[in-house]
């Protein structure tokens, strides 16, 4: 696997970041459990891209900055982190919360972007249709309501306990996403309103058997986002850069292929 | 030493088999397993029990705050308190407490506790909590701003009954153009006093022992070398702040069941207690402590404990770790005046009725504890005083 890491000082924080590949540049933003690790989908997709993976403030090995409060606070920390790392074009993905930060930073500024693509990103709210209440999952529940193929599931349940030092991390990374994401639950209420400013091209992908961000929400982000274009994968849950890893990063780089021809 | 009668209001009538299909009495276990008919008569029976302490001659009688649950049937505890207000004469009423980071604006409770200090001509102790982690889940709660919450809304609070009003807060959760309660506290000199019910924390201890604060630190529900070792620091962190906690800085809050004999008192306690332990109490980790009610480090150390051992708890484990007195008179005053003697508490809180316990023992337990191990504890604790 090709990945350097570092630590980058952005505006006062420090932040943890994974970079790997040549070609236009991908900004990745990951969700609720983090980016501990390069994993095959980034490899994969650092074949065509400079894949840039950091770590948010409050996660993993990333500082926990006092003026963090919620998810606003992050989507201006990236638009000083575009500046810092001097990215133009960039080609920005978020899955989950990350999907919604992703949203949360083209609405304020998409001056560094090229493309915008979110994966079952929080955010909105379709009323009558309840997200998975992922904090109140226990461990178990949880891997089994990521993953369609429960295969998956196993894997992670039979995976070695924590040691101290992750624990330590999975806590943070937990702490952080209810500072963000508890009260209203893993809504902005005002995002919404302003969606339709995100004039980016923008794919929206989508498991179809997803517990925690249900599918019903897809159409709502297509239909608020102008220039969007939604992709539906069959049995697939929450997590499609890992449970269908060759479908999501065809997608990505399609997507991008036609942005960018 | 001063005696306080304390009560939960659990719901008593609770369908114990309800954890063939639910994982807690907490968060969601649907309310239609109250049934109202049933809540009418343990209300008025819970409110009789409270009244009856002040004609036994406790010091104190205590409620408090809990949401969503059979645990506690108190969600507004002013309500108890304004009841009890007027039908007891000389009890002190401790609310412990009100939850101050569920509430959106911590002024209702400056309100609340004034009413009942005016009402009562100043009998009133504040009692002041962050909640239980489920509360957080139920009531909507961030608990990852919990913390900062608890202090903002303290320090309102505060404001409200020490500086005359109108004044301005300025705070990151609450800001307040005019703060101007009314009515002002009855006890005024500086303010009623402040008791900090706690499961065990030193950060909590540290805030507590301030002096600028000194406020009464009570130690709820936990092992008595628990319960020693933090009323061991509540006292060397006052000294560091260079003065000497008194007895009146040191409360602790625990079930108890006192009967004619030892084996009585087991017996007919047993079930009662157990149903306490394994059935109001039973919640998930998830529920227990969500993100942020705790320290990353003090998560750690729980999530560890309690991979090493989940036991369940049951009326042996909980009389042998001291959590709860059970005994005859002779036992109960013999390991109250020991306990007493080793950690220097000057505030016992005991919780007379809990789980399934019925009015009838609930009373007998009342009445032998108020008859044969007051008197003699505060004979002894005044002797050594003096």
């Amino acid at each position: 696997m090709s990945f350097t890491e570092s630590l980058e000082t952005v505006t006062g924080t420090k932040i943890r970041l994974m970079r790997g590949g040549k070609g236009a540049p991908l900004l990745f933003l990951h969700g609720a459990s983090g980016a501990s690790r390069w994993l095959p989908f980034m490899e994969k997709l650092s074949e065509t891209h400079e894949v840039i993976v950091p770590e948010h403030p409050g996660f993993g090995a990333s500082d926990s900055p006092e003026w963090l409060d919620n998810i606003s606070d992050l989507a201006f920390f990236y638009l000083d982190l575009l500046d810092h790392l001097c990215l133009e074009k960039a080609h920005l993905v978020g899955t989950s919360i990350g999907g919604w930060l992703a949203a949360e930073i083209a609405i304020r500024n998409a001056t560094k972007l090229r493309s915008l693509t979110v994966v079952a990103p929080a955010g909105i709210r379709v009323k009558g249709i309840r997200k998975g209440d992922v904090f109140m999952w226990s461990p178990q529940e949880t891997a089994r309501n990521l993953f369609h193929d429960q295969a998956f599931a196993e894997a992670m349940l039979a995976a070695p306990p924590p040691s101290k030092e992750e624990m330590e991390i999975l806590l943070r990374n937990k702490l952080t996403s209810a500072k963000l994401a508890w009260e209203p639950r893993f809504l902005n209420p005002d995002l919404h309103k302003w969606l339709h400013r995100i004039s980016l091209p923008t794919l929206i992908v989508w498991g179809d058997d997803d517990k925690a961000m249900p599918v019903v929400y897809a159409p709502a982000w297509r239909d608020l986002i102008p220039n969007s274009r939604l992709e539906i994968i069959e049995n697939c849950g929450h997590l499609p850069q890992i449970e269908k890893a060759d479908r999501f990063v065809e997608l990505v780089n399609g997507f991008i292929g036609e942005v960018t021809r | 030493m001063k005696f306080y009668f304390m009560h939960l209001m659990p719901y008593a009538d609770l369908d114990l088999s309800y954890d063939e299909k639910h994982n807690s009495a907490w968060v969601t276990l649907p309310n239609t397993y109250y049934d109202p008919k049933k809540g009418h008569q343990l209300y008025n029976r819970y409110l009789d029990e409270l009244e009856y302490a002040d004609q036994l001659g406790f010091d104190g009688i205590c409620v408090n705050e809990h949401h969503s649950n059979a645990y506690g049937l108190m969600p507004i505890p002013g309500v108890m308190a304004g009841a009890l207000a007027r039908r007891t004469k000389n009890v002190k009423i401790a609310i412990l407490g009100r939850a101050l980071p569920l509430l959106n604006n911590p002024l209702t409770v400056a309100e609340e506790f004034a009413m009942v200090d005016n009402i009562t001509g100043g009998r009133l102790i504040a009692g002041m909590v962050r909640g239980i982690g489920a509360e957080y889940h139920s009531w909507g709660v961030n608990p990852a701003f919990s913390h900062e919450r608890f202090q903002e809304a303290h320090d309102l609070i505060l404001q409200a009954w020490t500086q005359p009003g109108p004044s301005v807060f300025e705070g990151k959760h609450y800001s307040f153009e005019y703060v101007n309660v009314w009515p002002r506290v009855y006890q005024d000199n500086p303010h009623p006093p402040i008791w900090i019910p706690s499961q065990g924390s030193s950060e909590t201890i540290e805030w507590a022992a301030h002096p600028d604060r000194k406020y009464t630190y009570l130690q709820t529900f936990a092992s008595v070398s628990t319960v020693a070792r933090y009323m061991k620091m509540y006292k060397d962190v006052a000294a560091g702040y260079g003065y000497e906690a008194t007895e009146d800085q040191l409360g602790w809050s625990l079930p108890l069941y006192v009967a004619e004999t030892d084996e009585i008192a087991r017996r007919e306690a047993k079930d009662h207690i157990e149903a306490f332990l394994q059935k109001f109490l039973r919640m998930p980790m998830e529920m227990l402590l969500p993100p942020g009610y705790t320290s990353v480090k003090s998560m750690v150390g729980a999530m560890s404990a309690k991979a090493g051992h989940s036991m369940k708890q049951t009326i042996d484990s909980v009389i042998d770790e001291g959590k709860f007195i059970c005994g005859s008179p002779a036992t109960v005053r013999e390991k109250l005046e020991e306990y007493q003697d080793q950690i220097g508490f000057g505030h016992l809180l005991t919780l007379l009725q809990f789980g399934t316990l019925p009015a009838e023992l609930t009373r007998k337990n009342m009445e032998i504890y108020s008859k044969e191990v007051m008197p003699y504890l505060r004979n002894v604790t005044a002797r050594r005083v003096a």
